[in-house]
């Protein structure tokens, strides 16, 4: 890599490192942006028409797959900002998403007979869920470490168990009715009003962001996601992005510094949160139903996973993991499956009686060890590449024991582009290529970034 | 009236009584020392100036303000600023981001005279100034960890045990550039066990045992006294 020593460190050199790093990043964008139109704009021809044979014999992602793709990595994207920006391990992640998708239902569904608009709704669910971050994190940010992530766990742990509860409330003692359900419990609720815009058009009187119609739905969250992305970069590049890096490093250090600890990490906490109630906002309306179980732990570590995979505190990684994980999870196990269920589930019928066992071969379904599959990542990622697959500079240089670190700060971000944009083709399907990441100098994002975790 | 005055400070960690009833003023434009072996309480001390502990009786008086009970990013709002024990430089981040962060309460952000007022006191940090905090030598540490202090333009600079962990010439550069920092106008409470070092340097000096400050006097007459010899100088 060729760091600029010549041009040193001053102000003219960082400048430049930032340049090459947006450029990197807007190519990204940009070819996120036409790959995600292109595939919308084709997606029925795909489907129905001249194309079909194509969509069948390839593992292509549906825009419902695409669809999860996007609204995950915004959920990783603020994960990120806890975890990787401010080294706070948060293992409840979901619980805020709970609060976006509840705050929705509340007030857009036949449930309580309230139907706001989706675009107020989603307001209102973010500022709930940035509370919610904010109330948890006041009394418990003090703690570090494995005591915050152990509180957080609890706290991913008892909102679903809430839903699911809170569906028959004695509410007699201030005057209210005996039984009221407030959150529809296990049956959770449906339907929930989609976004909707009154633009008449091909697609009939209004415009509907629902899974009804999908395409529409991409756009959306596209444009959401591209926003989302934009907010992660100037927020990396802002002084509280310095002063989260700070505290990741060395708490006492950053206090020593004079930057108020306590509210910058209830920041990150709050930011964290609305963009996980954002998600959950536009999941509720987009599925136009919520059950209990779809926010179980499982979540949390699947978008830590995202995160771990993708490089912790890289913004281009983490939407990198999620669009990975998502992908591998919703196309390709199912795509995959195609051909190795039948095969294996015949061979439990033929199979010599094992308890449990044969059973379980004669039941045997790919998706259904997703799991797994995630547990073998982790597994290797922390063997092979601990800093993930599109790391910051820093973090990969700690890592691999590279004396001068930070230099590459100062270096162009061109390869790594270049390794994500291929990414991003493969993700939307126009090429298909093997991207190795290996050779990519880790010039992503700010320096100094990866996580206690 | 003093610049710094702490008053019958006590400080506990839990049930331990760290600072039992410490008294001490810094003049303005002094530079003066707080000497003790190891568990005496220096570090404790300056920990609670600087707000990272708070004093559980006792006032400390910084500029006719109490400062006590302050957090730490209200005490460097009022202009003290400290190069912690053992350095803690940020290790992933660049020397100038280093110093970066120690103007983080600077609302004017041109830094470049601050760059370079650093960088003379302590060139070898503009050699290294792309260089991640972690890659550096122990003394570029200290030296960081100094200049990093004095981003933020202090009245006040707080250095603990600047000598721990370092060759003998390389102390003596580093008390030099102390002088110098002292020179141009910033007071300064150095910490240190290296009793002969600090009592050259400061004008006045402290002695503190077990949490007690046992003797004060000008360095000169404490570098004479006998008992002070026999404890911390060597005979």
């Amino acid at each position: 890599m060729t760091a600029m020593t010549a041009a040193g460190g001053g102000p003219i050199a960082r400048f430049r490192g930032t340049l090459a790093d947006r450029n990197g990043q807007f190519r990204i964008v940009l070819v996120l942006i036409f790959v995600t139109i292109l595939y919308g704009a084709t997606y029925n021809d795909l489907r129905q028409g001249a194309l079909r044979g194509l969509f069948e014999a390839l593992p292509l992602p549906s825009v419902n797959v695409l669809i999860v793709m996007f609204y995950y990595a915004i959920l990783a994207l603020g994960l990120n900002i806890v975890v990787g920006f401010a080294g706070l391990l948060d293992l409840g992640y979901v619980a805020f998403y709970v609060f976006g998708a509840y705050t929705t239902a509340f007030l857009a569904s036949p449930l309580h007979d309230i139907h706001i608009p989706w675009w107020f709704v989603v307001i209102a669910a973010v500022g709930v869920a940035a509370l919610a971050g904010v109330l948890l994190g006041a009394p418990t940010l003090r703690l570090r470490g494995d005591y915050l992530a152990i509180v957080t766990l609890g706290f991913g742990e008892i909102m679903p168990v809430l839903a699911r509860n809170l569906d028959d409330l004695d509410l007699s003692f201030i005057g209210g009715p005996e039984h009221f359900n407030l959150t529809g419990g296990n049956i959770g609720v449906n339907p929930i009003d989609p976004p909707i815009l009154p633009i008449p058009g091909p697609w009939g009187d209004s415009l509907v962001f629902s899974n009804g119609n999908p395409v529409a739905s991409l756009y959306l969250i596209l444009g959401i996601l591209l926003l989302v992305f934009v907010v992660c970069v100037r927020l990396r590049d802002s002084r509280l992005g310095r002063a989260w890096m700070a505290i990741r490093e060395d708490e006492t250090a950053a206090a020593s510094m004079g930057i108020d600890t306590v509210s910058t990490k209830l920041l990150a906490f709050g930011l964290g949160a609305s963009f996980s109630g954002f998600t959950g906002a536009f999941f509720g309306a987009y599925s136009t139903a919520i059950f209990p179980e779809s926010f179980n732990f499982a979540v949390s570590i699947s978008i830590l996973i995202m995160i771990i995979l993708g490089g912790m505190g890289s913004l281009r990684g983490v939407v990198l993991g999620a669009f990975m994980i998502r992908y591998v999870n919703d196309s390709l196990l199912p795509y995959l499956g195609r051909f190795v269920d039948d095969p294996i589930q015949s061979f439990g019928a033929v199979m010599p009686e094992i308890p449990i066992l044969k059973e379980r071969v004669e039941a045997f379904t790919l998706t259904s060890y997703n799991y797994l599959l995630y547990g073998l990542i982790l597994v290797v990622m922390m063997i092979k590449r601990p800093e993930g697959l599109l790391p910051v500079a820093a973090r990969k240089a700690e890592l691999h024991g590279e004396g001068v670190a930070a230099e590459a700060t100062f270096g162009t971000s061109v390869e790594v582009a270049e390794a994500a944009t291929e990414f991003e083709a493969k993700a939307g399907h126009l090429k298909i290529h093997e991207t190795s990441a290996d050779d990519a100098p880790g010039t992503d994002d700010a320096p100094g970034t990866g996580g206690r975790a | 009236m003093a610049l710094l005055e702490l008053r019958d400070v006590h400080t506990f960690y839990g049930n331990i009584h760290a600072l039992k009833g410490v008294s001490l003023s810094v003049e303005q434009g002094e530079i003066v020392t707080l000497i003790g072996s190891n568990g005496a309480g220096k570090s404790t001390t300056l920990k609670t100036i600087s707000g990272l502990l708070r004093p559980r009786m006792g006032e400390i008086w910084f500029d006719g303000q109490r400062i006590d009970g302050l957090r730490p990013d209200q005490v460097v709002a009022r202009k003290i600023t400290q190069a912690p024990e053992g350095r803690r430089v940020f290790p992933r981040m660049t020397v100038l981001e280093n110093l970066e962060m120690g103007a983080f309460q600077r609302r004017d952000k041109d830094l470049n005279a601050d760059y370079e007022r650093v960088f003379s006191l302590f060139p070898r940090l503009r050699e290294r100034r792309t260089q991640a905090g972690g890659t550096l030598s122990g003394g570029e540490q200290q030296m960081l960890a100094i200049a990093r202090a004095l981003m933020a333009r202090p009245t006040l600079l707080l250095l603990d045990e600047p000598s721990m962990g370092l060759a003998p010439i390389l102390v003596e550069q580093i008390f030099d550039i102390v002088k110098g920092i002292n020179a141009q106008g910033t007071t300064v409470l150095l910490v240190e066990q290296n009793a002969l070092m600090a009592l050259g340097l400061a004008s006045r000096g402290y002695i503190l045992q077990t949490g007690e400050i046992v003797l004060t006097d000008v360095s000169a007459r404490l570098a004479d006294n006998p008992e002070v010899k026999k404890a911390y100088l060597g005979g």
